[in-house]
């Protein structure tokens, strides 16, 4: 695989993806590509590919893979998106696993030899005719894994495989890729967020600039180190929101999402809550955001929650929304569900304007928010073509727009890059530093650690509070 | 689950053993029987034979069977109803209106068996292997499918995000329609970016990429399927003979 000065620009953009790239990688070597968001990693992978032909855009420089154009070479390889929901074709894992074979017209008595070896290579630990609607996300991932495999790819390209997992579904993917790579067969190129975790796997790092080209780094490379605001201990307020046996069971469901559970978030304190997959972390900040009503159970806000609202004895989930937003913001782990309008500014001064606020304070508001929290250059960009970075700032600064006492935060740093993990911790401790009550649902250890006072952590066997 | 939209792989029944394309077959024989027949014994005979299909759908449970067709039991009777009230009274009365609501129910009683014993992957198998339906077209529609049940889950997370942003209807009607109208056009935003996404994967998969596809599982014909649709003609001629044995013929055309 060669490239040479290349470079890539979409149709719709004024400014180069990716550009004077100079990039040599020989057969069967694995080489893990790093560089900021927006220095055209994923662009570059696509191009590989074969999917960036010219009604996508205009290339610069030259790019060979064996020899040959990265069309004329698909064949021969083979690519891994974020999202495997949005890999997966079929209902069942062995057809799914067959459906490239198919594809490329290969006689139906060597496809289930085929199939059943790719399975095997990644270690999925089903049959065939296991439902694909029934997987984990890893597990998920690791069959659209197996899907590329099975062609017997000379080159894999893997463009953040990990990004919508958990650690444990991280870990099972990168598992299946170091055994489906062992015999130095393919040549594999990995683009992820988490760059750390697949050093021991490959024999190259190679950062791409976000103003063009790229350098090699030299063996013992790591990752710079997270950036982790200084923390100070903070006394507990008044407890704004108690959650007493509340459970939750979806309708005709028979097991419960979140068994019965007590926890209290009091002001001033940052309650963490963990978990593996499926323990009801997020359905339990649906119940504290106030969102969905519990099945069992109740949740309770404190006074100084409930004052000013015509009939505080309500329960939260049964409070108006503008009443809502004023008390308890909500961060979603897709920003893009959360965005209403065309505009930045307009998305910061909706919810000031929704809660009774006038037309000039709300602006006001909005201005403000966007000078500290660098988003004031974007004010007039449309927020679903911000960067995921962008993104997740807005997301955050659009819940704090109305000043809530509490905010809920679920996965806040899932599939972040660094730079945008460091200035999320900042901005969330800042919010510690404000008085208010946060709740976060995360996997990420590093979040944890960073910012947590209390530890609630949802499983099969028990739940516990820890003080951090 | 045994929703009418459940669209995992189907558990095979011992109507699966039927090819699909024969099942559709036997469709098209009945469908013009029930349209041009105007009496209620033509139907009603269909009926019947349909309903002795149905423990081999694995509808035998009254349970299950409730489960796949109230929504079709709640149409037929609809039906029926409204040509009790604004019907004709001279054109028959009660007994027009129940040979409406019979045809209706034999008329969508195949669909039923059709989709309770056939899985969907088998389908587009049968349909691209014999009658030659375009591997894009099958195929496409299956990965489409797939992403059916996500819809759901997406619509609850917009309606709640929705409200967090202090966007909520109250009980304004108008403001409801709105609401709705928002969450439907983020829900085909989301629909659309995943779709893209999901075409994209399919494209780097080779899918439709000019080389003829084969099929790993294949379709095979059978004499069963022959027999399955022969069965479908005998039993329109009986029906229809009953019927007209009875006196009781006339079709709609003609």
């Amino acid at each position: 695989m060669r490239l040479t000065g290349w470079g890539f620009r979409y149709a719709s953009r004024h400014a180069w993806a990716a550009r004077a790239v100079d990039l040599r990688v020989q057969p069967g070597e694995r080489v893990l590509l790093t560089g900021a968001s927006g220095a055209g990693k994923s662009t570059l992978l696509h191009a590989l590919a074969g999917l960036l032909g010219e009604e996508q855009g205009e290339q610069a420089g030259e790019l060979a893979v064996a020899g040959r154009t990265a069309s004329e070479a698909r064949s021969g390889t083979a690519i891994v998106f974020q999202d495997p929901d949005a890999q997966l074709v079929m209902t069942r894992a062995g057809d799914d696993v067959a459906f490239g074979l198919e594809n490329a017209g290969l006689p139906a008595d060597r496809i289930w030899p085929a199939v059943d070896a790719a399975l095997a290579a990644v270690g999925f630990p089903y049959g065939r005719d296991r439902a694909t609607a029934a997987l984990s996300g890893g597990q998920k991932q690791r069959l659209v894994l197996a899907g590329a495999l099975a062609g017997r790819p000379g080159l894999l390209l893997l463009d953040e495989p990990t990004a919508q997992l958990d650690p444990d579904g991280a870990a099972i993917v990168r598992a299946a890729v170091d055994r489906a790579v062992a015999d130095r067969a393919t040549t594999l190129l990995v683009v992820d967020h988490d760059a750390g975790a697949w050093l021991p796997l490959v024999d190259r790092v190679v950062e791409l600039l976000p103003g063009g080209g790229a350098v090699e780094h030299g063996p013992g490379w790591a990752p710079a180190p997270l950036r982790v605001p200084v923390r100070t201990s903070r006394a507990a307020g008044e407890v704004l929101l108690r959650a007493e046996a509340a459970g939750f069971t979806h309708r005709g469901g028979t097991a419960p999402a979140l068994p019965p559970t007590d926890v209290a978030v009091p002001a001033g304190r940052t309650l963490a809550v963990t978990g593996p997959n499926g323990a009801g972390k997020s359905t339990l900040a649906l119940l504290l955001a106030a969102l969905r009503g519990p099945t069992t159970g109740r949740v309770t806000a404190g006074p100084s929650l409930t004052a000013g609202l015509p009939r505080p004895a309500r329960p939260p989930h049964r409070w108006r929304a503008d009443h809502l937003v004023r008390r308890i913001g909500t961060v979603f782990q897709h920003p893009e569900h959360q965005f209403l309008t065309g505009r930045v500014r307009a998305e910061l001064a909706l919810g000031p304007l929704r809660s009774g606020a006038g037309d000039d304070a709300a602006h006001r508001r909005a201005d403000e928010l966007m000078e500290r929290l660098g988003l004031a250059a974007l004010a007039d960009a449309n927020p679903f073509t911000l960067s995921g970075g962008q993104q997740r700032r807005l997301s955050v600064a659009t819940a704090l727009a109305t000043a809530p006492s509490v905010l809920v935060l679920d996965e806040p740093t899932f599939g972040q890059d660094r730079d945008t993990w460091s200035e999320l911790v900042t901005l969330l401790a800042e919010q510690q530093e404000a008085g208010r009550a946060l709740v976060l649902v995360t996997h990420d250890a590093a979040v944890v650690s960073a910012l947590a006072d209390d530890v609630l952590r949802l499983g099969p066997a028990a739940q516990e509070v820890v003080t951090a | 689950m045994s929703s009418p939209l459940a669209l995992g792989p189907v558990r095979p029944v011992p109507l699966s053993a039927i090819n699909p394309v024969a099942q559709l077959g036997a469709l098209g024989v009945v469908l013009p029987v029930l349209l041009v027949s105007g009496d209620l014994l033509t139907p009603l005979v269909l009926l019947a034979a349909e309903v002795c299909l149905l423990p081999a759908a694995g509808l035998g449970r009254p349970r299950a069977l409730l489960a796949r067709t109230w929504p079709l039991l709640l149409g037929a009777a609809g039906v029926a109803w409204v040509n009790v009230l604004f019907g004709d009274a001279d054109a028959g009365g009660w007994s027009s209106a129940v040979a409406l609501a019979v045809r209706v129910l034999a008329l969508a009683l195949p669909g039923v068996l059709l989709v309770a014993s056939t899985d969907p992957v088998r389908l587009a198998d049968a349909l691209t292997l014999h009658w030659r339906v375009s591997t894009r077209f099958a195929y496409g529609a299956l990965a489409a499918l797939r992403l059916v049940p996500l819809l759901a889950t997406e619509w609850q997370t917009i309606r709640q995000a929705r409200r967090a942003r202090g966007i909520e209807p109250g009980r304004n009607p108008v403001a409801h329609a709105r609401l709705f109208a928002g969450t439907a056009f983020g829900l085909l935003v989301g629909a659309v970016r995943r779709g893209t996404r999901l075409a994209t994967a399919m494209d780097a998969r080779g899918f439709d990429s000019g080389v003829p596809r084969s099929n790993a599982r294949g379709s095979r014909l059978r004499a069963r399927d022959a027999a399955y649709l022969v069965g479908a003609v005998v039993v329109c001629l009986v029906a229809v003979l009953v019927s007209v044995r009875a006196g009781s013929w006339h079709p709609v055309l003609g």
